[in-house]
């Protein structure tokens, strides 16, 4: 992926596009608004990382200025201020995800991947499959190897949410957000109890594991190797 | 009062305003008086003129019937009256013949017919020279003799005078009326607005606590002093608020930053080192500093919950359904801990809040009813292990539900307030104890070595106040039951 970072701290941008470059994505660094305005201007990105307060022009207003002109790029704001009002002006403003600063790298990566996949066009999927897992939307059933599985509501949209992202890393962060909708940190691992939950209703009595822990940044849900 | 005092009072509003009262309410009165002497002269200039008028009629009468002898011997008659006319005939020369006027200015008679004039005259049979002044109307008759009757006009000066009078005594009486009336405004007024400046200077020397004073008036500074203390309460609120995190960052956020920052200096400075051992520095030093971020995010949030930041969106919400939501997300952890989590959370609680902050203070409820129900399990099962009792199982219970208080005299209980409440079997928060808990990072001495930053409660309490929420502890027997009363939409 050409990822365009615009971040006016140089260290922690040669740090982020390292790391970055590592997992396998080609990066470019604007170090103020203005300069990462006219970058991203000219296009051929696949994801933007736009801090929101920067010197020259304000992060927000890049992204206004890009959606207004039907600029499309997924945008993964950063920004320091991380109350639920600040998130929602961020995402109202045309960004598509907001993490608040000091972040986890792992949580960045996975966020970016699931955003840039998300862009990819196609019609809406009402079935989703991984291996010989299938969920119907619309039918709301979930069906392992031709048996069906009978799951909570939530679990059925935790299924659902891991399903859409089959093969990326999702994060516990990102499962609480989407599937609970709720932006805090709970201090338990509420998260891991609901995925082991699911696990023994979707993995136990089945075949190889689909649903796996990435250690240190989260779950993914994938074809076995 | 000195020199300064009195330059002083000159420059306040009171002085002003009573000056320009003054000024006012004079240019009135005068233009009143002028206005209502004037045309009182006017009225009784007019009317002395009718009744000359009337009178030379009536003599010219008395002439054509009587003839001269008989004019002559009415203004006899008519001269010695008290308070008479002035009367005067006099022959062709200019002679006197009849009448009261002793001495007239020559050129008086010389005026034909009804003129009115004003002259100076005498009276007949007065002993000394008096000047007086009349009106007068001349008549010419046959054979050249004249007939003028006048009027004195000392009446129309006298009242003049009366007038002219009145209007100095009220003036003074105005002026001083004014005075005192200012004098008093000002005194009263100066003395209200020099407690609320001198107040206010101890408050700019750093006394936030002091506060404007307010007289049961009622009256505009009351009013002004209330508003401002209400904005002084708010800015000590918000300093307090923000000083305590400072203090609380300085408390601690140090400790754990001291601990990081050793934990990297052992490290680099030891020469035998391996790459395992680096590693396993680092990552206690990320797992470190997450708690720290954690910290840290707990910190600011609470502060600006706090600050009842405007920001912060309301919106109508079902406490219901986020009760629900809450115990659903939680349940399958206390299974997991070997903990019963129940709720009985219908809907249709509606409230006006902010569902992320309700969910996480919650959150944190449930996270404190947790850890101290199972603590309090294990406790017990070490002691009942020897005589073979049934082992408690920890429980935690959420519940929502409308509590109708009829005969109270808060308006807000009488309606019902929404009571959202976590209860668990634990040990429980002994009486004197429970209002302590909800500061920050107060932890019970019992809970020191447990893990955790004593920042939940906090929170919570932070939440209920923004919320306008009321916080009861009580007893579960055994247990806490943390109650929440939220007021309901309709009140809102």
């Amino acid at each position: 992926m050409r990822i365009l970072i615009i971040e006016d701290d140089i260290e922690a941008a040669a740090y982020l596009a390292k790391g970055l470059k590592e997992a396998g994505h080609h990066c470019e660094h604007a170090a103020d608004g203005a300069q990462g305005y006219d970058m991203a201007t000219k296009g051929g990105y696949d994801v933007m990382i736009v801090d929101r307060m920067l010197p020259k022009r304000d992060g927000l207003s890049i992204i206004e200025s890009l959606r207004g002109s039907g600029d499309e790029t997924p945008v993964l704001i950063l920004s320091a201020l991380g109350e639920v009002d600040d998130r929602v002006t961020g995402l109202r403003a045309g960004g598509d995800d907001y993490l608040t600063k000091p972040y986890a790298f792992t949580e960045l990566l996975a966020r970016i991947e699931v955003m840039a996949r998300r862009r990819s066009p196609g019609e809406v999927e009402t079935v989703y499959r991984v291996a010989d897992l299938e969920l119907d939307r619309l039918a709301h059933n979930v069906k392992r190897a031709g048996e069906t599985i009978l799951l909570q509501p939530r679990e059925f949209r935790l299924l659902e949410y891991l399903m859409k992202n089959a093969g990326q890393v999702v994060t516990r962060t990102m499962l609480l957000e989407n599937v609970w909708d709720y932006h805090f940190d709970p201090q338990t691992n509420v998260i891991d109890v609901h995925i082991s939950r699911l696990r023994s209703k979707i993995d136990k009595d089945f075949g190889p594991a689909l649903l796996h822990t990435v250690r240190g940044s989260g779950y993914s849900l994938r074809e076995p190797d | 009062m000195s020199p300064g005092s009195i330059s002083k009072t000159m420059r306040t509003t009171a002085f002003k305003l009573s000056a320009i009262y003054l000024i006012i309410f004079s240019i009135f009165a005068i233009f009143l008086i002028v206005y209502i002497s004037l045309n009182t002269q006017l009225l009784m200039t007019r009317q002395l003129n009718s009744t000359i008028v009337a009178e030379v009629r009536g003599l010219v009468e008395q002439y054509r019937s009587g003839g001269m002898a008989g004019l002559i011997k009415i203004i006899e008659e008519r001269s010695r009256r008290p308070g008479a006319s002035l009367y005067l005939i006099t022959d062709s020369r200019g002679l006197y013949v009849a009448g009261n006027v002793a001495a007239l200015p020559k050129w008086v008679l010389d005026e034909r017919g009804a003129v009115e004039q004003t002259v100076t005259y005498q009276r007949l049979g007065e002993n000394e020279r008096k000047d007086n002044n009349a009106v007068v109307s001349v008549y010419e008759m046959f054979g050249g003799y004249r007939l003028l009757v006048g009027r004195d006009v000392g009446e129309r000066e006298q009242f003049r005078k009366v007038v002219e009078q009145a209007f100095i005594v009220s003036a003074i009486l105005m002026i001083v009326l004014a005075m005192l009336a200012w004098i008093f405004v000002s005194r009263k007024v100066l003395k209200r607005i020099e407690m609320i400046t001198e107040a206010s200077g101890n408050i700019m020397r750093g006394q936030l606590d002091e506060r404007l004073p307010v007289t049961q008036a009622g009256d505009e500074f009351d009013r002004l002093s209330e508003s401002l203390n209400t904005m002084l309460s708010r800015i000590e609120m918000l300093m307090r608020g923000l000083k305590e995190v400072s203090d609380n960052i300085a408390h601690d956020l140090k400790t754990p930053l001291t601990r990081l920052r050793n934990r990297v200096e052992v490290t680099l400075s030891s020469d035998q080192q391996d790459v395992e051992s680096y590693r396993q520095a680092l990552e206690q030093t990320l797992e470190e500093s997450e708690a720290l971020i954690r910290t840290f995010d707990a910190l600011l949030r609470i502060a600006r919950v706090e600050a009842k930041s405007t920001q912060i969106e309301k919106a109508p919400l079902d406490v219901g359904a986020i009760a629900a939501d809450m115990a659903e997300l939680y349940e399958p952890v206390a299974e997991d801990e070997g903990a019963r989590l129940t709720w009985k959370a219908d809907t249709g609680y509606m409230i006006n809040g902010n569902r992320e902050l309700i969910s996480q203070a919650l959150a944190n409820l449930i996270d404190n009813a947790m850890k101290y129900a199972v603590r309090h399990a294990v406790e017990q099962r070490q002691e009942t292990e020897a005589d073979g009792t049934e082992p408690l199982q920890p429980h935690i219970h959420i519940a929502v539900s409308r509590k109708t208080i009829s005969n109270n005299a808060d308006k807000q209980d009488s309606l019902g307030l929404i009571i959202l409440t976590v209860s668990d079997n634990g040990q429980g928060i002994a009486e004197e104890d429970r209002d302590r808990v909800l500061q920050r990072f107060v932890r019970l001495d019992k809970s020191r070595n447990q893990p955790g930053s004593g920042l939940g409660l906090s929170l919570v309490n932070a939440v209920a106040s923004l919320h306008d929420a009321k916080i009861e502890l009580g007893d579960n027997e055994p247990g806490l039951i943390f109650s929440i009363c939220f007021p309901p939409l309709d009140e809102q």
